[in-house]
């Protein structure tokens, strides 16, 4: 039998049938929504007559236009709260559960899939949502689809997919102290560049993986999109199958055994061959942030913005001139007026312990505003459990309720014209996070670092 | 889905490469429910001031362009997976994107609604800028059927690619899901089959 990669199992235990041309049917085990990317699709298959086809593998959240203060009233923009009371009337006339707002489950939908073990190994898993590369962190294949495609799922539980190439990505050796998971995928998207996966799915291997939590997983595979591929995936292990057990939806008693004998043959063969391979030694990646335009715009925090290359140089000067910055200038010491900490990238509670252990004790620059923003309800609940949300108060940051917020500024959460954000998110776009916000990438303890201290520091220092 | 077969139309040029979702719709006009009206906020933010005049120096509002071919640098549609990227441009009347590069998501979701996303060579597409550049009313010639791009009446042309199967649909205007509802027992005995 032919050595396969961890993608090519799971591809091709998901093959309903092969069509000419080169596409297959994809049977999709898990397909989450949301209120955004929804409504058009239930429109579609209202004006079909048809029902959804599975609903109970079908699940709904509200949180990319929600709230995250009083979210016990009713939402005020009235856009959003139409958005909203769409889904829950959509989900009730075909039948989907909805963990809607006020639901002790409600969260973005790529952190209460995993925590509440909708999320497995071996599974596809789509959602209309780009960042969905989030749950490949378990083993699976997952990707983000069009509102077309969220139709397609609805009605048939099916996609007519392409299979992408494979790229490997071994990550060995021993972070650094103060290095995260976001350093890692900022590091690597900052090598191949925003567009250097696309057409690829990513399998993220190495030591460096393997010690990283499950958090730090779904981190990395989160910001696969931010270099153009469909998704990544890690393949489980005793850390993965630890996570799931016991949790919600995980399989129990003889399933769960069943389930776990599978998940075991789930990694690539020592001989599998990928079409693209890179090698990346942890001692090498430092404290990452951004300075441009895309997630690929990142160097070491010590690092000085590159002069401006001859290819693609005027996308480049418009990136910088955005930003307000210059080529061959440092970022250590840019002033900050911003910091959001949240989002489907590092809203988890691993995410809010590092930042919250990291303020402890200080008190913000008064020249910043600071918000945290759980990932879920049962986030922020754990949170509070742990007496994280007094210290992030105690240290002058706003503590949230949960939903996508500032990451892309569909609700109130924005950040004004000109000023400058130093965010966990996952993308640095123009006006990502408010028309002429300024955004600069980093992890949670950079972040929260910068908080502090007014001004972009390095955590090692 | 609209049926697309050829297509000849003078050219917006826009090289600025790695242009995001978010720059071709912002996720503030993500908020309704249906599939109309997105054009009128394409590029709303390199389009308009906040005030809502619009900006001189950006190419929609240049009256020496316009045409239903968008030719943009590398890396286009890169980012969020939002439909309504397509939906804005196609309502706007864009029925190509030209570019040496498609992010996968956005690639997609074009041809889920009869936009042609032609990608031809990084030279080709210099060559179309340069002709722009040079005639603003220099036409492209796209013929679906034979896979081939023209610039002008009798200049360059450019064989390229397209998934057999997406051509098949672009031409009749098929739609997958028409497919994906007439494969229903097969998905039911797949389901059956995968029961462990």
């Amino acid at each position: 039998m032919a050595a396969k990669t961890l993608f090519d199992k799971i591809w091709e235990a998901h093959v309903v049938k092969p069509v000419e041309g080169g596409q297959d049917v994809l049977y999709i085990d898990r397909h989450l929504i949301h209120e955004v990317t929804s409504p058009q699709a239930f429109d579609g298959l209202r004006q079909r007559g048809i029902p959804v086809f599975r609903p109970a593998q079908t699940i709904a959240t509200a949180d990319h236009n929600v709230p995250t203060l009083h979210q016990h009233l009713p939402i005020v923009e009235p856009l959003s709260r139409f958005q909203v009371d769409k889904l829950t009337e959509n989900c009730r006339e075909f039948g989907i559960e909805l963990y809607g707002l006020g639901h002790a489950w409600q969260g973005i939908v790529h952190v209460i899939g995993p925590e509440l073990g909708i999320t497995q190994p071996g599974m596809t898993i789509v959602c209309g949502d780009s960042h969905t590369s989030t749950h490949g962190a378990f083993g699976t294949i997952a990707f983000g689809i069009g509102t077309s495609q969220v139709e397609q799922v609805l009605a048939t539980q099916c996609l007519l997919q392409k299979k992408p190439k494979r790229m490997r990505i071994t990550v060995d050796g021993t972070l650094a102290s103060g290095v995260t998971a976001k350093d890692i995928i900022l590091h690597i998207i900052a090598q191949l560049s925003a567009a250097g996966a696309t057409g690829y799915f990513v399998e993220y291997a190495g030591s460096a993986i393997r010690a990283l939590s499950m958090e730090g997983r779904m981190t990395i595979c989160n910001m696969s999109i931010e270099m153009g591929a469909r998704g990544g995936l890690i393949a489980p292990d005793e850390v993965t199958f630890e996570y799931v057990r016991n949790r919600e939806f995980a399989p129990k008693g003889s399933d769960w055994e069943k389930a776990l004998q599978y998940w075991q043959t789930l990694h690539s063969d020592p001989d599998a061959v990928f079409d693209q391979e890179y090698y990346i030694q942890a001692e090498d990646i430092a404290p990452m942030v951004t300075y441009g335009t895309n997630p690929g715009m990142g160097i070491p925090v010590d690092g000085a913005i590159p002069q401006v290359s001859a290819e693609g140089g005027a996308s480049f000067e418009k990136s910088l001139e955005y930003m307000g910055f210059a080529p061959g200038e440092k970022m250590l010491g840019k002033t900050v007026d911003y910091v959001f900490i949240g989002s489907c990238t590092n809203s988890r509670i691993e995410d809010l312990r590092l930042a919250a252990a990291y303020v402890k004790g200080k008190y913000k620059a008064p020249n910043v505003r600071a918000m945290v923003v759980p990932g879920s309800k049962q986030v922020e609940q754990q949170a509070k459990a742990e007496g994280l949300d007094r210290i992030f108060a105690e240290a002058g940051f706003e503590f949230r309720e949960p939903g996508c917020s500032a990451c892309l500024a569909m609700n109130e959460d924005k950040v004004p014209a000109g000023k400058y954000c130093v965010s966990t998110s996952n993308r640095n776009f123009e006006g990502r996070q408010g028309p002429g916000a300024r955004t600069i990438l980093a992890g949670p303890l950079m972040a929260a670092a910068a908080a502090i201290a007014g001004k972009i520091v390095d955590v090692r220092a | 889905m609209q049926k697309f077969t050829q297509l000849t139309s003078t050219i917006v040029p826009l090289p600025n490469e790695d242009v995001d979702t978010d720059q071709i719709i912002p996720a503030r006009f993500l908020k309704a429910t249906t599939r109309d009206g997105f054009g009128e906020n394409l590029f709303r933010d390199w389009r308009f001031h906040p005030d809502g005049s619009p900006k001189q120096d950006f190419v929609l509002n240049n009256p020496t362009h316009g045409g239903a071919v968008l030719a943009a640098g590398r890396n286009f549609g890169c980012g969020s997976s939002r439909e309504h990227a397509a939906w804005a441009l196609y309502d706007y009347g864009f029925r190509v994107v030209v570019s040496s590069f498609f992010a996968d998501i956005f690639r997609g979701n074009a041809l889920n609604n009869g936009l042609l996303p032609l990608q031809v060579s990084p030279a080709f597409l210099h060559q179309i800028f340069t002709a722009v550049a040079q005639d603003p009313t220099t036409v492209l010639s796209v013929d679906l059927e034979q896979q081939i791009v023209r610039i002008g009446a009798d200049g360059p042309q450019e064989q390229f690619d397209i998934d057999p199967f997406r051509k098949v649909c672009m031409l009749n205007g098929y739609d997958d899901i028409d497919y994906l509802l007439s494969m229903k027992e097969e998905i039911e005995d797949f389901e059956q089959a995968a029961q462990p």
